[in-house]
């Protein structure tokens, strides 16, 4: 953990459904436990993460938290325009044209790059002798095909436009993403056999067509409940009854589990691995996600 | 309600629902179903994994259908009295073969392809692969082969892109913009007179001059095929509405899964497209009778064990409060989508992945409410 929270930008990504807004969440309540200042950024908001994220919400500590945003490109298109532009009578104008913003929304990679742009502008931009506003930004990426493609998008534009200040800032915030002191990606997967296979593409994707490599797997939701093979033999031997059924599906479950898992560990030796519990008990408020997060930094 | 009855009499199925809940499977299994019931049945992926071609006994899956041979389903004891065939959709194939249709000479149809924006914009701009797919559906209904259709929808990050694609290809296409950028006096003047209207110097200055030749360039080769594909986008729309197409929403009982399926009830009510039915995947089933737990006695059946007695009683209460949970979320779904009943099939231990998964989910599917019910009991905790 200390290695990874020596960067400045963790980006999350991983098959939709498999919990990235709750690792984000929980990895950005970790580090403000060490004292980062530390900013979770989502793009693609879930509700119960952002309520459990909120100062206010039950079973905040008393420190406080991570600060939290979530990023809309139509905002983000206007305050970039907003910078860019001496006048902002002509910003003003600029984003309310049609032309520009139809222009804009089919232009490839245009929201992704606006997207990244803001989070690089979060982690990255020096403001003045101060240096970045945080030590810490943890993005909540989209799924991994859509997270891809926001990593792709400096560089996409780059190319594309060649000249000009979004060339310019587009090979800037490339060359962030690639520098591996300051961005991680980290992939988060459940144990199954699909999110484990699409973190395994996603690691060669990612080496392949951005030059980056990932820095750890989280694989969330393991089920905790071990029963040996005799021990199966035992209940499967019994009498039928609830706790024996129940005792048998978690077995199986938490078997199938441990060969994902084992499959993503052998699947890239290099790459560190953490586990985090399947949680029974409650739904995803604060509580269970400091939990998490203990798990995660102990 | 069996899902064949929900079915009956429409020719085009879309399942749709967020990323994760088990889009695919459903999609397969809905289409191995009516195949068996000796329907000829098209199962439109997405998935680029090559899991659901292997357990269909394919080697792989493209952009056009594949057949499935019977004698794959044989030893499952499953005869399909009908057809099953598969594909998996390449959206940039797609966009490529439309042009080539709409494209009034093969110069134009190179010039497009060639074009950089239009590259990406056919490969990875949002809405893109959703139109891809509804323009295959169009095409595949078209042609006859098939009496039924199973489309498996994109994982998009919101599944209601799938319902705007269309039409916001076409508004784009037609809109404003794209008369101001290919008219003489448009974009690719401007550029050439080095920008004399103020929103285009602005342009060029916070763009790069280049992007805006391409774009420029890009309306212009585009120009040739818009009305046609205009045209052919508003009849793919339609096909959306049409009485004979029907959506299944498929959900998990969890959070995101749940809040998209709700909003993607209202929004096809809104649209006035047909809602063909909830289906709740990875349930975990509580028990109606739930006897107190008697771990002195389950520790007798385990051979005096009392350790694994205490750790299974831990499984059932883990489980329990897991399925209490669900059916929190499922009785919420099943009021806010306004269906009663909807088909729910447990989570099962193990991945579905297989043909054996299929064929499970299947039987959870066609099944009627009765014997549904007699199957969740046997997995009930």
């Amino acid at each position: 953990m200390d290695a990874l929270f020596s960067h400045s930008l963790l980006v999350i990504t991983g098959k939709g459904g498999v919990g990235k807004s709750t690792v984000a969440a929980a990895l950005g309540i970790a580090a403000h436990r060490r004292g980062l200042r530390t900013i979770v950024v989502e793009v693609a908001a879930r509700d119960d993460v952002s309520r459990a994220l909120d100062p206010s919400a039950a079973g905040a500590p008393p420190g406080g938290g991570p600060e939290h945003i979530s990023i809309d490109p139509q905002r983000a298109m206007e305050e970039y325009l907003r910078e860019q532009l001496p006048v902002g009578v002509l910003a003003a104008l600029l984003s309310r044209s049609r032309i520009f913003t139809t222009l804009a929304a089919a232009t490839p990679g245009m929201r992704e790059l606006l997207t990244i742009g803001k989070v690089w502008g979060l982690a990255g931009q020096r403001r003045g002798d101060d240096g970045p506003a945080y030590d810490l930004v943890v993005l909540d990426a989209p799924a991994t095909g859509h997270g891809l493609a926001m990593l792709q998008a400096p560089r996409t534009f780059a190319s594309i436009a060649r000249v000009g200040p979004v060339a310019r800032q587009g090979r800037m915030i490339a060359s962030f993403l690639a520098d591996r002191e300051r961005t991680a990606v980290v992939a988060v997967s459940s144990a199954e056999e699909m999110p484990v296979t699409e973190t395994l593409e996603l690691r060669s994707q990612l080496r392949e067509q951005l030059g980056l490599d990932l820095a750890l797997n989280i694989i969330n939701a393991v089920v905790s409940h071990r029963f040996s093979a005799g021990e199966e033999r035992t209940l499967g031997a019994a009498p039928p009854s609830a706790a024996r059924h129940a005792a048998l599906f978690s077995a199986s479950w938490a078997r199938h589990q441990r060969i994902q898992i084992a499959r993503l560990r052998t699947g890239m030796r290099d790459v560190g691995l953490l586990t985090l519990p399947f949680i029974f008990e409650s739904v995803l408020d604060r509580a269970a996600l400091e939990l998490l997060s203990q798990e995660l930094d102990p | 309600m069996s899902v064949a009855t929900r079915l009956a009499g429409k020719r085009i199925c879309i399942c749709t629902g967020a990323g994760g809940v088990g889009k695919t499977t459903t999609a397969a299994a809905v289409a191995i179903g009516l195949a068996a019931r000796g329907q000829r049945v098209a199962v439109v992926t997405i998935d680029p994994a090559r899991r659901l071609a292997s357990s269909l006994g394919l080697e792989g899956l493209d952009n056009e259908p594949r057949r499935v041979e019977p004698a794959h389903f044989a030893g499952h004891g499953l005869e399909l009295r009908g057809e099953l065939w598969a594909m998996m959709l390449d959206a940039k194939r797609t966009f490529d073969e439309l042009i080539e249709l709409l494209a009034p000479t093969s110069a134009t149809y190179d010039a497009i392809l060639a074009n950089r924006i239009y590259q990406e914009l056919s490969s990875s701009v949002a809405g893109s692969q959703e139109f891809s797919a509804v323009a295959k559906l169009y095409e595949l209904d078209a042609s006859g082969r098939f009496d039924a259709i199973v489309l498996d929808t994109p994982p998009s990050r919101n599944a209601l892109d799938f319902l705007d694609a269309p039409e916001r290809l076409t508004g784009f296409l037609e809109g404003r913009a794209l008369k101001v950028l290919t008219a003489p006096t448009g974009v690719a003047a401007a550029i050439a007179a080095r920008g004399s209207s103020l929103v285009f110097s602005v342009l060029r200055r916070v763009t790069g001059v280049d992007l805006l030749a391409d774009l420029g360039e890009f309306f212009r080769v585009l120009s040739d095929v818009v009305d046609g594909f205009t045209e052919r986008a508003s009849v793919v729309a339609r096909l959306l509405g049409d009485p004979a197409t029907t959506f299944l929403i498929v959900a998990s009982p969890e959070p995101t899964p749940v809040q998209e399926a709700v909003f993607f009830r209202r929004r096809l009510a809104e649209a006035g497209m047909h809602f063909g039915g909830l289906i709740v995947n990875r349930q975990r089933v509580l028990a109606r009778t739930r006897p107190a737990i008697d771990e002195r006695a389950l520790a007798a059946d385990l051979g005096g064990d009392s350790d694994l007695a205490a750790r299974s009683v831990r499984a059932l209460r883990d489980l329990r409060a897991l399925a209490r949970r669900d059916a929190g979320n499922l009785r919420y779904l099943t009021a806010e989508l306004d269906d009663r009943h909807p088909i729910v099939i447990p989570q099962m231990d193990h991945d579905i992945s297989d043909l054996a998964g299929l064929l499970l989910v299947e039987r959870y599917l066609f099944a009627t409410q009765r014997e549904r019910s007699s199957l969740l009991a046997e997995q009930a905790f």
